[in-house]
């Protein structure tokens, strides 16, 4: 792969990572999660990443993101600039975007408030309310939900589905350079995979990449990733195309745990 | 356009009115201190040296040319407050604090009640101009009243509800005016021996409301009074008296603020309201005290058949407050609720619930109780729900939610229940949170800054009491919140 040869700060690269450890507290001692990832999406390019339950994948998309639990050793690039000292409020700023696996329920602060204080923050000037509020509701009819939710209070008492749908909304309307999905596809029957899905598509552009983060096929043949990573024991243990989806689906991960020459009891 | 994009626009509004709040407020980047913590020089009429005993009680009676009974009634009150000791209920290690000899229990301002805003003296008009009150009456109130320091300084109410025989003044002006009304109710509903801070009240009030609402008339907006205290280790003792005829309705607001001294003041209210049969009152207040100020507040109403009753309270500042806000359900399915927020910061305790008494069949009730406590403050939820032998049939519901901010913050509950019939449906919940880390960074992942991201959560947590209140106090609160918030780091 000549991506990794790519200098991180490259114009055609929109996001990288150099040597990204991250530790978390385990009593008085640390415990470490991601042992050394190195990654390049360059402008326009969508990248997933697959590997089994607790791998560290989320805890590395939340790292990636600023997570105030995690500490976090390498470099991390956004469009050229170091962002691994910033907080997560100054990547969301500069256009870092994290979908949550479990989006957080805010009690009595409405969709709308939330929506517009957060494109404010985003592209640094308040909204007026007519332009945000057609903006509002196109995106709200892209993602085919219920504009009865921009009043509704954020997330809470959402079912999975309407939450994963309102986290790709955000995506849409913050246009951020670079995407976080944290198994956005989780928990969603078909019709609302689609639709989140077509989200995704629709918010990816040639100037901007994704690191998508899922167990399944299924999401990844909707998106169509450039680039899959296997991510197993704090690794990259393995770079390719959809064939390695489909290698995965068929034989599960044991074989490249095994040329990894990943012990046993370290697979997860 | 469909009903949620009215909804999403009537949101919208709100949301671009506190942000031009918040706007004038971070250009103004003030606080509690600038705000309302200026004083004015002293230049008072008549102001009572410090300390209570029967002259004092004495010379402010003759000063107000008030009729023999209520000066006896104020002296035997002095007895009864000496007698009296300390309430047992409530933060009563606090109250230890309050040296009553170091209290000046009357100050007349210098001039006499104005009707026109223009006739009230310059240095006390320019401070409830800088407060906002004349701008707030032009834009949303039927009628005002301003007190500073002992008396009602300015006074006024729309005509056409003067013609409907509503009666808004303040107690004063209702006991030479209108004897017959204050004397039938004057005490009745807070008797002088409730608690030792009613007798207090009893034996040196001055000022307050006295509202009369006639048979079958709705005061269709607000009727506010606002109270100022000005100089050091006073106390103010208003006295408010409301009475709601049969199917009449009324809403009555208050805002309370004192500047910033090293010593302390006191204010102690005693407020009493009468809902008759298929009345509605609503009470807010909205207080917001310097931090040297105690507050021990004696709030009691009665509600008769088919009444409702509602008083929304919120209490920011203040060294102690201690306010329960009472509801006796005397009629059959008298209704009532009570819902708060208290904001203790640091070196605050606010003691503060509800007590409910269910004193007739199918009486139904609410309290709804919400507490931020930030850095080293203190807030208690403490309520007392009682159901009466006889009173079948009776619904209640008690919810109490309080949000930390912060390690230090502390937060307690004391509820009672006392429920003497098997008919009755109980409901009591209790929730204590922290703002939580994932709630912080889920913010923060949408480019919300620390201090936006908190303030946003818990603006979000009083969100159910704010909806209650007329827009202008909404965003005004909001303001205060933000005030409160700023700087707040875990």
């Amino acid at each position: 792969m000549s991506d990794a040869f790519l200098n991180p700060d490259h114009p055609s690269v929109v996001f990288a990572c150099r040597g990204v450890r991250v530790f978390v507290k385990d009593g008085d001692t640390e415990k470490q999660i991601v042992r050394g990832v190195d990654l390049t999406v360059r402008r326009g390019e969508k990248h997933a990443l697959m590997g089994p339950n607790g791998s560290g994948k989320s805890t590395l998309a939340a790292a990636l993101m600023g997570h105030p639990s995690y500490r976090v050793e390498g470099d991390i690039w956004l469009n050229g600039e170091r962002i691994d000292t910033l907080e997560p409020h100054e990547r969301a700023r500069r256009g870092l975007f994290l979908s949550f696996q479990y989006p957080v329920a805010v009690p009595g602060v409405t969709v709308a408030n939330f929506l517009r204080a957060s494109l404010a923050a985003r592209r640094g000037t308040e909204i007026p309310v007519r332009a945000f509020r057609q903006e509002l509701n196109a995106a709200f009819e892209t993602m085919s939900i219920d504009p009865s939710f921009i009043t509704r209070y954020l997330n809470d008492g959402f079912s999975g589905g309407e939450k994963k749908k309102l986290e790709i909304l955000q995506m849409l309307l913050l246009k951020p350079a670079f995407s976080l999905l944290d198994e956005t596809d989780s928990g969603l029957d078909i019709d609302a995979l689609k639709i989140v899905s077509d989200g995704i598509n629709l918010a990816s552009g040639p100037d901007n990449g994704l690191l998508l983060v899922t167990h399944y096929q299924r999401i990844l043949n909707h998106v169509q990733p450039d680039v899959v990573h296997v991510f197993m024991n704090g690794h990259l243990v393995r770079t390719g195309g959809m064939e390695l989806v489909t290698a995965l689906e068929e034989r599960g991960y044991d074989w490249l745990a095994e040329e990894a020459a990943i012990p046993e009891g370290s697979r997860a | 356009m469909s009903h949620e994009e009215e909804l999403a626009g009537a949101a919208n509004a709100v949301a671009d009115a506190r942000a031009v709040r918040s706007a004038e407020l971070t250009a103004l980047n003030d606080d509690y201190t600038a705000k309302y913590g200026f004083h004015d020089p002293e230049d008072y009429f008549l102001k009572a040296p410090k300390g209570l005993n029967h002259e004092v009680v004495e010379m402010i009676s003759r000063k107000k040319n008030e009729p023999d009974w209520m000066r006896a009634v104020r002296h035997a009150a002095l007895d009864t407050f000496r007698a009296k000791p300390m309430p047992r209920w409530g933060d009563t290690e606090g109250l230890d604090g309050i040296d009553f000899e170091n209290i000046h229990y009357y100050i007349k301002p210098k001039g006499e009640q104005a009707s026109d805003w223009n006739d009230v003296p310059d240095q006390i008009k320019k401070t409830f101009d800088r407060l906002g009150i004349p701008e707030a009456e032009r834009k949303f109130l039927a009628g005002v009243t301003a007190q500073y320091e002992s008396e009602v300084v300015y006074h006024s109410i729309r005509e056409d509800l003067t013609k409907l025989g509503v009666l808004f003044m303040d107690m004063d002006s209702a006991l030479r005016e209108h004897p017959e009304i204050v004397r039938k109710w004057f005490g009745k509903i807070i008797p002088t021996n409730d608690n030792k801070f009613s007798a207090l009240n009893t034996a040196v009030w001055s000022g307050g409301s006295f509202i009369y609402v006639p048979k079958g008339v709705k005061v269709d907006i607000p009727l506010q009074a606002y109270f100022r205290i000005n100089a050091e280790n006073m106390g103010q003792f208003e006295r408010t008296l409301i009475i709601a005829d049969e199917d009449s309705s009324v809403h009555y607001i208050e805002g309370c603020t004192a500047p910033t001294y090293s010593s302390d003041s006191l204010h102690s209210a005693v407020v009493e309201l009468v809902a008759m049969d298929r009345a509605h009152i609503r009470y807010t207040t909205i207080q917001n005290w310097s931090t040297n100020v105690y507050n021990l507040v004696t709030k009691r109403a009665h509600a008769h058949t088919d009444a409702v009753v509602e008083w929304v309270d919120g209490n920011l500042g203040s060294k102690l407050t201690m306010k329960y806000p009472a509801i006796v359900l005397l009629g059959e399915r008298a209704h009532g609720e009570v819902l708060s927020i208290a904001f203790a910061g640091n070196g605050q305790h606010q003691d503060a619930g509800a007590k409910m008494t269910h004193a007739a069949p199918n009486t139904t009730s609410r309290i709804v109780s919400k507490s931020i406590s930030k850095g080293e403050g203190r807030s208690s939820y403490r309520g007392l729900v009682k159901v009466n032998r006889g009173a079948h049939g009776c619904k209640t519901s008690v919810e109490c939610d309080a949000l930390l901010i912060g390690e230090h913050a502390v937060s307690d509950t004391y509820p009672t229940m006392d429920v003497a019939e098997s008919d009755v449906r109980v409901e009591h919940e209790a929730r204590v949170s922290k703002v939580g880390e994932e709630q912080l960074f889920y913010l923060q992942s949408r480019g919300l800054d620390p201090d936006k991201a908190r303030l946003m959560i818990v603006n979000g947590f009083i969100e159910p009491f704010v909806k209650e209140l007329p827009m202008e106090y909404a965003v005004e609160l909001n303001r205060l919140i933000e005030l409160e918030m700023e700087g707040s780091v875990g």
